[in-house]
């Protein structure tokens, strides 16, 4: 606790701007939106990471850390600025933090046919937006088609995404962050090589 | 007129301070903020949420007030119509609201609003990209007056089981010769989920087609939240050989002449003598100049 790194500067107007940013991006998935205000965070965390936790997750979200991310530091960093239960069951989880090299989508919570919305937002921390591998995403949001590159997730990846698409209106939502740039993958978008 | 009305912003001095930033608190705004990025993903689905009480009575917009609380902020130009008009009651309270605990410029002109709040019409002015425009949502279920229960209505938006829908339009085609409907008429989503897009005339469907616009959907007394996304296919349900259109009218505005927009029907006098003007308050001014 003694070296524990500040939150957001200005909470309601941080808050504000961040989630503008989020809801920009899932607005309009693919689309890379620099997240401005975020907060430099924990060691190991980036900002964009931070920015988005802090904007979302509270004492009603339950939060599951992937395996680079669950350390002391992350842990009293995320419990004292949000309040968000820390689980072990990731199935138990509203938020996740992790890499996409543990990206399997089973586990998490996909919502019911009736409940759709109870299913978990996934924030996975890449290598790089804008560069690497570019697939063509299509769906609600997106003019026709857009070509997104994202540096990290591999092809195992994108298989498991096809098939969290495929159970639409189903699945659970990424969120791909990389320094202070965010950009969303919502399931109703499929993705093609 | 808009001058006027775009003046009743707040006396200099910021927000009042005796609320939290746009009246709700950090917490509920996180969970409506949650609410609205789940009705994003999922085009057309009506998310719970745990909806507050507003200060003004249900029915005049509590749900449309607590997206816009969830989303504004001070670089926002919030405008906010009810019926198409800048200048009624519903629209002035709720502008000045925000201009009293959210510290954000207000405006008629839609072309200049970053969020517009509306009551029962889409702007004549087409939308454009980056512009939100949050709906006020009585009855959000599409389906209730057809099945009364929840629990049948979830069920069938679960399995996507909507003949009793067409067969409602249908029975309206046997009785009346046409789709009677005028307002709230159904429009199927993504080609996924059956949405009310709220009491706006059939005249304004097209517009949520594809709108270049994020659409928020706000209901207050039963608490759910949903939307569409930009460029997302919304099609007015029809038939084949009964397919949907829009009103027309003979007349063209008393005002500005305009023949494009929708109109509304003023008795002017005892006699029964009536005129026609725009619904829309912004696009008539704007024509009459």
């Amino acid at each position: 606790m003694r070296d524990l790194a500040p939150g957001l500067a200005d909470p309601p107007h941080d808050a504000q701007r961040l989630f503008r940013a989020v809801l920009d991006a899932i607005s309009h998935p693919g689309r890379v939106v620099e997240l401005i205000d975020a907060p430099a965070g924990p060691s190991g965390v980036g900002p964009a990471a931070t920015g988005c936790l802090l904007t979302l997750a509270d004492r009603d979200t339950p939060l599951w850390l992937g395996p680079a991310y669950d350390h002391e530091a992350v842990r009293d960093y995320l419990r004292f600025h949000t309040g968000a239960p820390l689980v072990a069951d990731r199935a138990q989880a509203t938020f996740a933090l992790l890499s996409p090299e543990v990206a399997e989508f089973d586990g998490f919570a996909i919502g019911t046919d009736s409940y759709p919305d109870r299913s978990a937002t996934l924030v996975i921390e890449v290598a790089a937006l804008g560069s690497g591998a570019t697939r063509r995403w299509r769906g609600p949001g997106i003019d026709g088609a857009s070509r997104v590159a994202i540096d990290g997730p591999d092809d195992r990846f994108w298989q498991a995404w096809n098939e969290n698409h495929a159970l639409f209106p189903c699945g659970v939502d990424i969120l791909f962050v990389a320094g202070r740039q965010l950009a969303a993958l919502p399931r109703s978008i499929a993705v093609e090589a | 007129m808009s001058e006027s009305i775009a003046d009743a912003s707040p006396a200099s001095g910021g927000p009042d301070q005796a609320y939290n930033y746009a009246y709700l608190d950090e917490q509920t705004k996180r969970m409506i903020r949650r609410a609205i990025l789940k009705a994003v993903a999922v085009p057309g689905y009506q998310v719970p949420f745990g909806g507050r009480e507003m200060p003004l009575p249900y029915g005049w917009g509590t749900g449309g007030i607590q997206v816009t609380a969830a989303i504004i902020g001070r670089e926002d130009t919030l405008k906010v119509i009810d019926q198409g008009a800048d200048d009624t009651t519903n629209a002035v309270s709720i502008r000045r609201f925000f201009a009293k605990v959210a510290d954000v410029a207000t405006t008629t002109s839609t072309e200049d609003a970053s969020i517009i709040q509306t009551r029962h019409r889409v702007p004549e002015t087409r939308l454009r990209e980056g512009q939100i425009i949050v709906f006020q949502v009585p009855i959000p279920e599409p389906l209730r007056m057809l099945e009364p229960r929840e629990t049948e209505t979830r069920t069938l938006h679960a399995l996507s089981e909507y003949g009793v829908m067409q067969v409602s339009l249908y029975e309206s085609i046997a009785r009346h010769g046409r789709i009677a409907k005028t307002y709230n008429y159904p429009v199927l989503v993504n080609g996924r989920y059956i949405m009310s897009p709220s009491p706006i005339p059939k005249f304004d469907n097209p517009k949520l087609d594809r709108s270049p616009a994020l659409q928020l959907y706000g209901a207050g007394r039963e608490k759910r939240i949903y939307a569409v996304p930009p460029h997302t296919p919304v099609k007015s349900l029809d038939f084949d050989d009964h397919p949907f259109e829009i009103e027309r009218w003979d007349e063209c505005c008393a005002l500005c002449g305009s023949r494009e927009s929708f109109l509304d029907e003023v008795i002017v006098d005892d006699s029964g003598k009536r005129m026609f003007v725009c619904s829309d308050t912004d696009w008539c001014e704007r024509h009459q100049r």
